[in-house]
């Protein structure tokens, strides 16, 4: 249905010293203990992000009240080489249901050794965030994304 | 955090700017062309579009006689910096916690 044009995928890399499988564990099992507790979408502080371990697993953030709320979904689970889930947080800063505005990240854990793993992460679809969205707005007027993103930077900069 | 982005929901909360926003999304156009496709007139057209362009969502060129809208380029591109910084971040942090944090025992799928 949209006709937006397309953005070009991000993508990232580390290689980190361990074994491919302790690489896919700490990305999933032990999402909420690296991911920034400042980057989340609720309305309370963030406890912890959850990220399912199978096939449509729900990815989302617990509030220190208890609340949730939903990031996106696991598309696919492929312990220990391959995960892909979608990213549906919209410019407004909501979880976005609509499969059609979830954007995709791939994450591959490649083996370069016994105990090196090289991570590569690719968050592809872009566009289908912007489809309809105020986000383009967000990033201008210093709102939404554009103040999320920034403190989550600078959150991720200041963690040591 | 402090952030609600009221004023983006202001912006495209009007149903006609936000046709407007999809249709210059598609390809650029020119402000007779937005009202062909639109029940609204050119004058109409033209002062969406302006609230549009003060927002910073649309920009516009002069190409001869006629002046050409098209969505801001800049708002995608500093959407894709900002995406690429959290995630050249968040690898990092993920970098330390993988090599730092001992995983509990029960990790065992080799």
């Amino acid at each position: 249905m949209t006709s937006t044009p397309t953005i070009p995928p991000l993508t990232g890399t580390i290689t980190v010293d361990v074994p491919v499988e302790r690489a896919f564990r700490t990305f999933t099992d032990a999402f909420g203990s690296w991911w920034p507790a400042e980057y989340h979408i609720g309305q309370a502080d963030m406890a912890t992000a959850i990220l399912e371990p199978r096939e449509s697993g729900r990815w989302y953030e617990q509030g220190t009240d208890g609340s949730e709320c939903d990031w996106g979904r696991v598309l696919a689970w492929e312990p220990p080489r391959r995960l892909v889930v979608t990213w549906q947080i919209n410019g407004q800063w909501q979880y976005d249901p609509d499969p059609a505005h979830a954007s995709e990240i791939e994450v591959r854990f490649t083996a370069d050794g016994p105990d090196q793993t090289t991570v590569t992460l690719e968050h592809r679809q872009l566009e289908r965030l912007v489809d309809g969205q105020a986000l383009r707005d967000g990033i201008t007027s210093g709102g939404g994304w554009a103040s999320l993103l920034e403190q989550f930077a600078k959150a991720a900069t200041n963690q040591t | 955090m402090n952030t609600n982005g009221v004023d983006g929901l202001g912006l495209l909360g009007d149903p006609t700017r936000r046709a407007i926003f999809e249709l210059l999304a598609r390809h650029p156009c020119t402000v007779g062309e937005l009202a062909q496709q639109l029940p609204i007139t050119r004058s109409a057209v033209s002062q969406h579009l302006r609230v549009l362009k003060d927002g910073g969502l649309v920009v516009s060129q002069a190409q001869g006689t006629r002046r050409i809208y098209r969505l801001n380029p800049d708002g995608v591109t500093a959407l894709r910096a900002y995406l690429d910084r959290v995630w050249a971040e968040a690898l990092t942090a993920f970098g330390k916690a993988a090599q730092a944090a001992p995983l509990d025992p029960e990790q065992e799928d080799r």
